[in-house]
């Protein structure tokens, strides 16, 4: 088990290193500094002398991956790559390209994410796993097909209105929650509601459907046929032998996204100006802040990395077969 | 006859407009062609689009996609009016806004343009202005719009004006409708005919009553449209006064060019890679797993962002490249579908991969082997047409993802240009309009009821689409 | 006193998505069993006798229907019980094991709680009581070692040792009826036996009504009391198993009952002359890898060190179980699995180093025929592109016209029409599939064709067929066949000598009868002893 977990920490460090060259290139190679420079001073007769200044108070003004200015110790530490890019492997973030620490931000706008994040998945999946088990108990009725027609039509409305529909009923029109905002604290519920609601409720289209199909899946197995064949009723068949091979996918697969739970929701956060770091990538992305989104993708693979090699735990937790072969 | 040779001298004298995306979406509606005329050929893959079309969920949804792309289609022929000649000069001047055939059509809709909101079928502007009686007493009221309901003599006629025109769209709809079903149904039964005449049994016809109900309600839609925005703003206008049924209608070329180009762009790459990987196995398929596992573990939203930034980048400091705004905008969407493209090839590789390897495994490409068939042709001949249903699948079941993704992109300000029109942009602008009081919302309304339509529509077809092709659930 | 007994049953399939009308899938069939009785329900895939015993049960999938009929089970009427009353019939009056073992039990459940399941429902037992029934009922169905496997999963255990806990699931709490629907099929020959004996055993010893489906005449022969001809959903033949044998009255029983091996009648080897195939101490390895950096720990040795050698104009029988490696040489002899060591020749000229562009001039003189019917052509090519793919490819034809007159004669040749050379693949049965396969390998007009399990996949009534094509084949051509089989049954009619292998090893190989009437190694003969007999 440990000589596993080693192996799949290994194979993950090539990958990690993948996208951080990836993301070197595309942030200082397809477009170098000097073009950085001139969109963020906005105006396209800068001179020269701004370009300089604002390259050399942000460290862009270094070679990029060779400075031969440098003796042997800064030949390689003292370039942009080494600064801005080797450095994310420690978790080292640097500065944001206004000058604030992006480590301290992250550390500090992480936990209104996962306030948001960590309810709308577990009470979505719950609430999606009884949906389908419910429509799976009824299968092959009218009520299945007019579940999954429903489930249809809600997944076919984008996210965006769920929260304009939200906020427009609960908060503006009957008052029920404030419509945007934060507190910190147990103050925070107040405003959690809403959001988690919707997020939950923007998910149960999809969520239903391909749970219902998991379960579908085990119901047409051997093994089912063999516990009906034993004399064990249609309910006892459902909850001790669809359900717990049925759970087994559905856990394994919602395991990925757990790491990225502190990453938040960007749609949800700004609509609902909740402090977290989906927000927070947003406004780096609306104020074309390069430093934060290099950051927030190199944070993001990591967390999507981390949440595989979990998955793979997973299964050799919840799984026998996995387990004990 | 004059007329006729005016009308013929406006048409040579414009200069057609051809995007890139115009480009694609003939080479798209060009393949659809190809795809129906292959299918004629083989009769395993026409089995599979019977189950398709024999259902009623499957063809209804397939006659509004169609719908949709028809509309796109009409909006991707693009052309610059010649602009009136200065007097002296012999040089053709063309308009700097590029128009589209749908334009044309929508002649009605498109030059309407109020001052600012007004709600739909008002003939009343949103908001109170500053006005003078004859007198030159000034007072604040609500002023008539300058392009509704102008006609009326009696201001009590509205409701019963609205109500006889849509009367009367509805007569014309129920004509054309009952010519075009009566014409079908004369040719089906000559068909008919004709095959009894050979002795060929009838085989088990398509759900024609729900074919020609989704027809005639369309029919309808578009004749209720094209004769109420005559004389009202049907959805009402936006703030600096535009139709907003307009641009809602505008946008469909952007919904459905993102759906289809997003995947079709990234696609060769991930067939290449994809069999490639499954076929040759070994380090071909250790360098292809490196590279969509690294690609798929950057989340693909901060991917699209911070792409969208870099092409915003390259776009500020090329201008001399995009002498056009449509120019602009329409490289920026290709970049974007390119982008969008790039998040979800991954997955798709990965199917195809899986796939191949098992195809590979399979007695006939062992056979293959045997007669020592080379490579290529194994590839060309035994690989790809049995796993094209994945291709097919991940390709109606994208469509839908990138619609809907379109929407939030555009919002966060990474999507489409602001000057292209799309549902995405229309709902960014609105989230201002839903706090004021009382509430605008019917830009947002259009655009939720167009997409909504699409996107389901695109949802129903492709689980049938699944539902026929997919091994596992036949 | 009958204990079950069916009156005009019949199936139907429900009008669908697919289909308008409702389709009779068993037309009305009667028949009845006594306790202690064994009754043998014989038919092809598709007969319709799975289904009739779903429907006994009352566990038919949702698309079928019971039209009409009655079944009295014990003097009660099955048909008239509400779902709750159906369910303290299932398991406990009545029954059933399946056909595949490796799905028919619970993956995430230990073999405790299954069989504690049905134990807890209809006895009401728990806690130590509960668990010496368990242990007990293990001993019973012969699995050792009780004690430890309570807590066991089922991939943990071998396919023999996944159908005795099946069976003992079935046959805990006493029923008086045991339906068994193809209990031994996907089970090699040896722990066949044992799981027959089993039954047989169990039967003996509880007066079990058993109803036994199968479609294996072998298995009838050794097993049944009485026996029911099924086919295309109507019972045939009913009669009492010795009189079956002697008598056989419908003209389908006697080709079943044809089906089986005739041990007395032997080919005689053909006039040796030099081999046309030599395999010497040939091995195949798979890597086994294992540890952080994958390194190869070991190799699985699927071919470990085989010499044979075939004659032109001969056959050789490779036998052996699934997992023995036989279907392994035959892919390396292809040069589609590589060697680990060893030397293969070929007519005199050694192959086994050659490049695949060297070995391109033998992919003609040698040729495959596969298992699978359904997965050996390519379902999007004709009958024509498929036919032709080698004969383009090994330029035996390149000119299109003459092409296409040997192709029409090649179909001829294999029983098929020319008008078939523009159908696709799923329009044919498997029988007709495997012709084809045929066709297809012998257009390239080879000297050796590796025949891997052409007929396990066939109904017996069509195996017959197939393997008679073969044999003319043979002769017109002078074709050598490498046939690979686990179906020893088949052998006598068709082989001239016999090897058998065994964990990648061959422990016996000489004459077809030699081998088959005097075997000299012990696994040899405890697979000849599981080949069942025909009575008479």
């Amino acid at each position: 088990m440990l000589a596993y977990i080693i192996r799949r920490l290994a194979y993950a460090l090539p990958i990690l290193l993948g996208v951080n060259l990836l993301t070197f290139a595309l942030f200082f190679m397809v477009n170098t500094p000097d073009q950085m420079a001139r969109v963020q001073l906005g105006d396209k007769h800068v001179s020269e002398e701004a370009i300089e200044q604002w390259k050399a108070q942000r460290g862009y003004d270094k070679p990029l991956f060779i400075n031969t200015a440098e003796n042997s110790e800064g030949l390689l530490t003292d370039t942009i790559f080494f600064e801005k890019s080797a450095r994310l492997f420690v978790f080292d973030f640097g500065k944001s390209d206004e000058g604030r620490v992006i480590g301290a931000d992250i550390s500090e706008r992480m936990w209104p994410s996962l306030a948001v994040a960590l309810p709308t998945f577990i009470i979505g999946i719950s609430v999606n796993i009884v949906f389908a088990l419910f429509v799976v108990m009824f299968r092959a009725s009218a009520f299945d097909t007019a579940a999954m027609v429903l489930c249809v039509v809600l997944l076919s409305i984008s996210g965006v209105f769920y929260i304009l529909g939200g906020q427009y009923f609960f908060a503006k029109l009957w008052h029920l929650v404030p419509i945007s905002g934060y507190l910190a604290g147990t103050d925070a519920i107040r405003f959690l509601i809403l959001p988690v609601i919707i997020g939950v409720v923007a998910g149960i289209g999809g969520g239903t459907r391909l749970y219902r199909t998991l379960f579908l899946e085990e119901a047409n197995k051997d093994y089912v046929r063999t516990a009906r064949a034993k004399g064990v009723s249609e309910t006892a068949v459902l909850f001790r032998h669809i359900l717990p091979n049925g759970l087994i996918p559905i856990l394994t697969s919602v395991v990925v996204v757990i790491p990225s739970l502190f990453m938040g929701s960007l749609l949800i956060e700004s609509f609902f100006g909740i402090p977290g770091l989906g927000s927070y990538t947003l406004d780096a992305i609306q104020a074309q802040d390069f430093a934060i989104v290099r950051s927030m993708v190199f944070l993001g693979s990591v967390l999507y990395i981390l949440g595989l090699i979990l998955t793979d735990i997973s299964y050799t937790l919840v799984d026998p077969r996995v387990r004990l072969s | 006859m004059n007329e006729l040779m005016s009308v013929m001298n406006e048409l040579l004298s414009i200069k057609p407009v051809v995007l890139w995306s115009d480009v694609l979406i003939y080479i798209l509606v060009a393949s659809l062609g190809l795809f129906f005329y292959q299918l004629s050929k083989n009769p395993l893959a026409r089995q599979r689009w019977r189950t398709v079309f024999h259902s009623r969920a499957g063809v209804a949804s397939f006659i509004v996609i169609l719908f949709y792309l028809l509309i796109a289609l009409l909006d991707s022929l693009h052309y610059r009016a010649p602009l009136e000649k200065t007097e002296g000069s012999d040089e053709v001047h063309y308009s700097q806004e590029v128009h589209s055939v749908l334009d044309v059509v929508l002649t009605e809709l498109r030059n309407k343009d109020e001052k600012t909101y007004s709600a739909p079928f008002a003939i009343y502007s949103f908001a109170k202005e500053n006005m003078q009686t004859d007198d030159g007493v000034v007072y604040r009221d609500f002023p008539r719009l300058a392009n509704a309901g102008q006609h009326l003599a009696d201001e009590a006629d509205h409701g019963k004006d609205v109500f006889v025109r849509s009367m009367k769209a509805l007569l014309v709809a129920a004509f054309i409708s009952a010519v075009i079903i009566g014409l079908h149904i004369a040719w089906r039964q000559r068909q008919q005919r004709q095959q009894c005449s050979r002795g060929l049994t009838t085989q088990q016809t398509l759900p024609w009553g729900t074919i020609y109900l989704t027809q005639s309600l369309l029919v309808l839609a578009c004749c209720w449209v094209l004769e109420l925005s005559k004389v009202y703003h049907i959805l009402g206008t936006d703030k600096v006064g535009q139709d907003v049924l307009y641009w809602s209608i505008k946008a469909i070329r952007t919904g459905v060019l993102i759906g289809t180009l997003a995947t079709l762009l990234t696609l060769p790459l991930a067939i290449v890679l994809g069999i490639s990987a499954g076929y040759f196995k070994g380090w071909v398929d250790d360098v292809v797993q490196y590279i969509y596992t690294t690609l798929s573990s950057i989340p693909g939203i901060l991917l699209i962002a911070a792409s969208v930034l870099l092409i915003d980048v390259y776009i500020e400091t090329h201008p001399e490249q995009f002498n056009l705004v449509a120019v602009r905008a329409d490289f920026k969407f290709l970049a974007l579908c390119f982008i969008l493209g790039m998040t979800s090839w991954t997955g798709l590789c990965r199917l195809l991969r899986a796939e191949t390897l098992k195809v590979s495994q399979l007695d006939y490409v062992q056979a293959a082997h045997a007669f020592g068939v080379g490579h290529n042709r194994i590839i060309y001949r035994h690989i790809l047409p049995n796993i094209t249903h994945i291709i097919l699948i991940a390709l109606v079941l994208d469509f839908s993802v990138f619609v809907l993704a379109e929407a939030v992109l555009s919002y966060i300000g990474v999507g489409v240009d602001p000057s292209m029109a799309s549902w995405g942009n229309m709902i960014n602008e609105a989230r201002s309009e839903l706090s004021r009081d009382p509430l605008v919302w019917w830009s947002v309304a259009a655009a939720f009821v167009l997409m909504f339509v699409l996107v389901l529509a695109a949802n129903l077809f492709s689980d049938r689409v699944r539902d026929a092709f997919d091994p596992r659930s036949a | 006193m009958e204990l079950l007994q069916v009156e005009n049953l019949s199936i139907e399939l429900l009008p669908g998505k697919y289909q308008q009308a409702g389709r009779l899938l068993v037309k009305p069939v009667s028949f009845s069993i006594r306790a202690g009785e064994i009754l043998a329900l014989v038919g092809e895939s598709g007969s319709g006798k799975s289904l009739t015993s779903l429907a006994l049960m009352r566990l038919l999938p949702e698309a079928l229907a019971i039209r009409s009929g009655r079944v009295q089970l014990a003097g009660t009427d099955v048909f008239d019980l509400t779902e709750a009353q159906m369910n303290s019939v299932r398991g406990r009056m009545a029954a059933m094991v399946f056909q595949e073992p490796q799905s028919s039990l619970n993956p995430v459940q230990t073999i405790e709680q299954q069989i504690g399941e049905v134990l807890r429902l209809h006895k009401g037992l728990s806690g130590a009581a509960l668990r010496e029934k368990i242990i007990s009922l293990l001993h019973e169905v012969g699995i050792n070692d009780a004690e430890q496997r309570l807590g066991w999963y089922p991939h943990q255990l071998s396919g023999g040792q996944k159908q005795r806990v099946v069976i003992a699931i079935a046959l805990a709490c006493e029923p008086q009826l045991l339906i068994a629907d193809e209990p031994t099929t996907a089970l090699d020959v040896t722990i066949q036996k044992q799981i027959l004996e089993l039954l047989n055993e169990l039967r003996r010893k509880r007066q079990l009504a058993v109803l036994l489906i199968t479609h294996d005449m072998g298995v009838v022969a050794q097993m049944a009391d009485r026996v029911a001809v099924m086919r295309y959903g109507e019972i045939v033949e009913q009669a009492a198993a010795r009189e079956f044998f002697a008598a056989p009255k419908h003209e389908y029983s006697r080709a079943l009952i044809h089906s089986l091996p005739d041990r007395r009648h032997f080919l005689s080897a053909p006039a040796q002359s030099e081999p046309l195939l030599q395999l010497k101490d040939v091995r195949v390895w798979f890597a086994q890898r294992k540890g952080i950096l994958q390194r190869v720990v070991g190799h699985t040795k699927a071919v470990d060190g085989i010499s044979l050698s075939i004659g032109r104009g001969e056959t050789l029988a490779l036998v052996g179980e699934s997992g023995s490696g036989k279907s392994t040489a035959g892919r390396a002899i292809l040069s589609l699995e590589p060697l680990a060591g060893g030397e293969l020749y070929f007519a005199g000229e050694r192959i086994d180093q050659l490049s695949q562009r060297q070995f391109l001039p033998l992919r003609k003189r040698i040729q495959v025929i596969f298992q699978d019917p359904f997965s050996s052509m390519n379902p999007r090519m004709n009958v024509r592109d498929i036919l032709a793919e080698g004969m383009i490819a090994l330029k035996v034809e390149p000119d299109a016209e003459k092409r296409e007159q040997r192709l029409q004669a090649l179909l001829q040749r294999v029983g098929l029409e020319v008008a078939h050379l523009d159908r696709f693949p799923h329009e044919f049965s498997g029988g007709q599939r495997q012709r084809l396969a045929i066709a297809r390998a012998i257009a390239v007009e080879p000297e050796l064709i590796i025949c891997d399990e052409p007929t396990s996949a066939l109904d017996v009534s069509i195996r017959g067929q197939v393997l008679q094509l073969l044999q003319e084949l043979q002769q017109e051509m002078g074709l050598s066949y490498l046939f690979i089989t686990h179906d020893l049954s088949i052998i006598p009619h068709l082989a001239h000598r016999v090897a058998v292998m065994k964990d990648g090893v061959i422990v016996e190989q000489g004459d077809t009868e030699q081998i088959m009437t005097a075997p000299q190694h012990d696994y040899t003969r405890s697979l000849l002893a599981s080949v069942p007999v025909s009575p008479v």
